[in-house]
């Protein structure tokens, strides 16, 4: 290749056929030991966020090569895996409106089980990403440049997830329309001073607003894989397109568009005809610290409101002025763990990204995970004091007798795992070995992610499933549509994931350019 | 007019676009009348400016300072990422964006205060024990509103005060530009700039240490 112009070089690097990685690790792992350089206990030192002594170009080719090169094997496997069980889900959906709600576990006194636990959840998961892009901005956090895009796209997907479980547990989906204020001939309006109609606002604004910040922090980004792709089409490297095959090379079509081609209308159109240009950089720069400073209070909004829909109830366990903090807490703790949980195995399947996603950055997530996991601790052994000390003897009855004591509470093992795995788990990352291992921290995620579910479970069934009168108890028990509905949940998050992972630019190019030494403007640096 | 014989005046479609644009100039011609451009190529086409090329940030940051002081007002940096302090080096005025954002909060607010008050009037509920007029609970409603707006403000706002999108300009026609995305900085200086001289220019740009330098054609 030492006869091309350097372009067009670049351009067969990019387009992934030039063979190997995207772009080759120059600085090997310090030998013999997991540590990759950025773990330096020194305060006065700053750990460098990208390694390897990166320049523009490589960091560029990294994060778009793998965006550009044909689909991967491994990729076609995980996606067949999890669309089938996102079609599941889909299916689990149909069949709740073709059929009614009563295809679910839920009965007289159980009225709200997994679709609720499930809502809660996924939101909560929601939640890091506008964490990540907004609060840490504001704190000037420069390491969250690695995570945010990734953070963010998982935001979107997990709130698409929240989104679909109370749309379908109203029943008659098709009245949903009545959760908005709209003009109706009935002259019948929404309760404004009903939670869940604060819900519906909280959750609707959240969404919106994660999405436009998703998408704004992506034009330039988008931009670059335009630029690059025309690139390629103008110095004619540009890859036939290719029907994956599951053995074997791709099927070529030679009739069909060029992948580039499709890549420069489609990116072309996302980009909006972004040029660089310093004097719109500084009115988008204004626009995104805004957009942090509106989204703080947003994401500590969303979950309080969401904690709401309890707290300003009458049930014992749900009434207590603890809940939004107590539900923030929770989210930002259940986020991060299913960040990590996600990124850990990308940086093993796509070594080069373990230039950009480096062992600090785990370790400062996983030091997250330990403050809030702490802070949820505090607040399960709070609500209990507070049940004992309140004398309210059907406070104190909704955590003792249906909670905690194996010998009264039949869902005691619920209430259990979520401790081992929120309380106990997170306790390892004080070894700082624990939490600069990946592995471990994989593991603690998992945990956490298991028991933040568990928690809303433990929440919502345990509370209501005995009430004031004991002749309404009544256990809840899953049918195979609840848990395949949740199950398929998983699946259509994984999808969306996976689509993301492979078509978007997966780190925020532009700004992790800011963060790299070569971006200062004074010679000595 | 459905049956139309020989000899009638048939109405020619690019007739008809015609007169209307002609109607249309004397009414709107900032719209319609380009006004003649200053410089032309050899080719014919109107020249939209020169570009220069820089290869590393301290470069193109100092340049950038010797354009601004030899007084031009109609040129742009183009960079990869956003340079810190690259706004006091071109002497860019801060944006009006952070007002317009106030506005959308107020007016947001402005909604969601009049949307509940408005429902409470026409359906009056009381649930809960909370009497009709019980403000307090509305909160949630007005914050959450007031944040959508002012969100939607911050994005169209800044779009449409970058003129985006635009999806085609002279600049992407120059094969060079497509690096802007990846690792080079360039900046352009328009033709209609009152300062802009091809030579004068051209030097002002090699002397700052730009490399490539070329000019841009206005294809449209």
């Amino acid at each position: 290749m030492s006869d091309m112009h350097p372009d067009q070089t670049i351009a067969l690097q990019a387009s992934g056929i030039a063979s190997g990685q995207p772009v080759a690790r120059r600085v090997p792992l310090i030998p013999g030991t997991h540590d990759d350089g950025t773990l330096v206990e020194d305060p006065s030192l700053r750990a460098p966020l990208v390694l390897g002594e990166r320049s523009f170009d490589e960091v560029t080719n990294i994060v778009c090569g793998y965006a550009e090169a044909p689909i991967p094997k491994i990729w076609l496997t995980a996606f067949t895996i999890t669309s089938t069980i996102a079609a599941l889900g889909t299916g689990m959906i149909l069949y709740l409106i073709i059929t009614g709600v009563g295809v679910w576990g839920l009965n007289n006194q159980v009225d709200w089980a997994w679709d609720i636990t499930n809502f809660v959840f996924w939101i909560g998961i929601g939640h890091a990403g506008t964490l990540i892009s907004a609060i840490l901005c504001l704190l000037k956090q420069n390491w969250r440049t690695a995570v945010n895009r990734a953070a963010e796209a998982m935001t979107i997907f997990a709130v698409i997830c929240a989104g679909i479980f109370p749309g379908i547990h109203v029943g008659r989906v098709w009245m949903a329309w009545f959760l908005a204020p709209v003009p109706n001939s009935n002259g019948i309006w929404p309760n404004f001073r009903s939670p869940l109609l604060w819900d519906v606002f909280a959750v609707s604004t959240y969404a919106t607003v994660s999405l436009l910040f998703w998408y704004m922090g992506m034009i330039p980004d988008v931009a670059t894989l335009r630029d690059r792709a025309s690139l390629r089409l103008h110095k004619g490297v540009s890859r036939v397109f290719k029907l994956p095959m599951p053995l074997g090379d791709g099927l070529a079509l030679h009739f069909m568009p060029k992948p580039d081609q499709i890549r420069v209308l489609i990116y072309g159109i996302m980009a909006l005809g972004w040029r660089f240009s310093s004097r719109h950089w500084h009115r988008y720069e204004k626009a995104y610290l805004m957009l942090a400073g509106i989204s703080t209070p947003l994401v500590l909004s969303v979950h309080s409101i969401v904690s709401f829909d309890f707290a300003t109830s009458v049930i014992p366990g749900w009434h207590t002025t603890i809940f939004p903090p107590y539900f923030v807490a929770g989210a930002v703790f259940g986020g991060f763990a299913m960040v990590l949980w996600l990124l850990i195995p990308l940086r093993m399947f796509l070594p080069n990204f373990s230039d950009i996603l480096t062992l600090r950055h785990l370790e400062n997530m996983a030091k997250i995970i330990l403050l809030t996991g702490t802070m949820v601790g505090f607040a399960y052994s709070m609500e209990f004091f507070i049940a004992w000390y309140g004398a309210n003897e059907f406070e104190f009855a909704a955590f003792a007798n249906n909670r905690v004591n194996p010998a009264k509470a039949p869902y005691w093992w619920a209430y259990w795992t979520m401790i081992t795995c929120n309380v106990v788990f997170p306790q390892v990352f004080w070894f700082r070995r624990m939490r600069q291992n990946p592995l471990v921290i994989w593991i603690v995620a998992s945990a956490v992610t298991v028991g933040m579910w568990f928690e809303r479970f433990v929440i919502i069934v345990t509370s209501i499933h005995r009430a004031f009168l004991p002749g309404e108890w009544h256990m809840f028990f899953p049918t195979w549509v609840d848990i395949l509905t949740f199950v398929g949940s998983c699946g259509i998050f994984l999808t969306l994931f996976l689509l993301f992972l492979k078509f978007l630019p997966v780190f925020a190019l532009a700004e992790l350019k800011l963060v790299m030494p070569q971006s200062h403007t004074d010679d000595h640096h | 007019m459905t049956t139309t014989k020989k000899g009638e005046i048939e109405m020619d479609i690019k007739d008809m676009i015609n007169d209307a644009k002609s109607l249309g100039a004397d009414y709107f011609p900032m719209f319609l009348r380009k006004p003649a451009p200053k410089f032309v190529t050899e080719s014919g086409n109107a020249v939209f400016g020169i570009i220069a090329e820089f290869d590393e940030t301290p470069k193109v940051f100092k340049a950038a300072k010797q354009v601004r002081d030899a007084g031009y007002s109609k040129w742009d940096v183009h960079t990869p990422f956003p340079i810190h302090d690259m706004e006091s080096a071109m002497g860019i005025k801060t944006t009006k964006l952070p007002l317009m954002a106030a506005g959308a909060a107020l007016t947001g607010v402005t909604i969601a205060i009049s949307l509940q008050w408005g429902i409470d009037w026409l359906y009056p509920v009381v649930v809960q024990g909370k009497p009709a007029g019980a403000w307090q609970a509305f909160m949630p409603v007005i914050f959450e509103l007031g944040v959508l707006i002012t969100a939607f403000m911050c994005i169209f706002g800044m779009l449409a005060l970058n003129g985006l999108p635009r999806f085609h300009h002279p600049l992407f026609s120059h094969e060079r530009f497509t690096r802007v995305s990846n690792d080079r900085f360039f900046i352009a200086i328009e033709a209609n700039d009152p300062n802009f001289d091809p030579i004068k220019t051209k030097k002002l740009l090699e002397d700052a240490g730009g490399t490539d330098i070329a000019l841009v054609e206005d294809v449209s």
